[in-house]
């Protein structure tokens, strides 16, 4: 049998896997992936109940093209009065090298809950938010948002 | 230690007594997570604005709480109803303890 250089399937085939195997040395050098279940204690750090899903719209691309800067907007539905406010909202992502995103303190003053904010997703994930209301309920949403470049450069 | 690190403010300058005006900040900051290696394969340290205030006439109206996940150059809106003239201030801490102020009058009428 004549045996020939590596075929084109074979050098497709090892481009491929090196790429994959750059990207993984550059999102993970020491560490694993935050898990759902690592993404769900960050949350609990909130207050105690479970949250139930509903007033919180995410408004995120459905694909980020690019995972360094993926622009977000969280807006809960409240009406922000004294009697009736969001406390604090909290985002969580499942499938960064850490849990945590960032936690917003809000108050009447306000007048709406809406913030606006830019993040980083090392890869296709869900991002999690709780709202705490003023009155100790809590409210969620999940959005999954695909990733075609990882967040993991500067 | 991050170098340069300016903030930009987009506060309107006048309102009515009542209104909702959508602030907007951002500041140059590396935001270094401590996930990323450098050329010659060392690990950046960490160092991101971890706190972000913004207080209306010595009151808060806004706090943030950041993680490694927000983006460099950290873009943060948000809204605010005025009753009075005043001013805003605005603070970012970071990782090394470094403390960068802005603040924007605004005349309400």
């Amino acid at each position: 049998m004549i045996t020939t250089g590596p075929t084109r399937r074979d050098v497709l085939s090892l481009a491929l896997s090196g790429s994959a195997v750059a990207i993984a040395a550059c999102l993970f050098p020491s560490r694993a992936w935050a898990t759902p279940a690592d993404a769900k204690a960050a949350l609990e750090k909130l207050g105690p109940g479970t949250p139930q899903p509903g007033k919180i719209t995410i408004n995120a691309p459905e694909i980020a093209e690019n995972g360094n800067t993926v622009p977000i907007v969280l807006d809960v539905d409240s009406p922000m009065t004294q009697q009736s406010y969001v406390k604090t909202i909290m985002m969580v992502a499942d499938g960064n090298p850490l849990p945590g995103v960032a936690r917003f303190d809000l108050s009447p003053v306000n007048a709406r809950a809406h913030v606006e904010f830019r993040i980083r997703l090392a890869q296709t994930q869900n991002i999690t938010a709780v709202a705490l209301m003023s009155d100790g309920s809590m409210w969620t949403a999940t959005k999954n948002v695909k990733v075609t470049i990882g967040g993991c450069g500067g | 230690m991050a170098t340069n690190v300016e903030a930009r403010l987009r506060v309107p300058t006048t309102a009515k007594k009542g209104d909702v005006i959508d602030i907007k900040s951002l500041i140059s900051h590396p935001m270094n997570s401590g996930f990323v290696k450098d050329a010659s394969g060392k690990t950046i340290p960490r160092d991101i604005i971890n706190t972000f205030t913004c207080s209306f006439n010595g009151q808060q109206v806004f706090a943030m709480k950041l993680e490694p996940a927000i983006s460099a150059n950290p873009f943060i809106s948000f809204p605010v109803k005025v009753q009075e003239s005043g001013t805003f201030d605005f603070q970012w801490v970071d990782d090394n303890g470094q403390v960068y102020k802005d603040s924007a009058k605004i005349t309400v009428s």
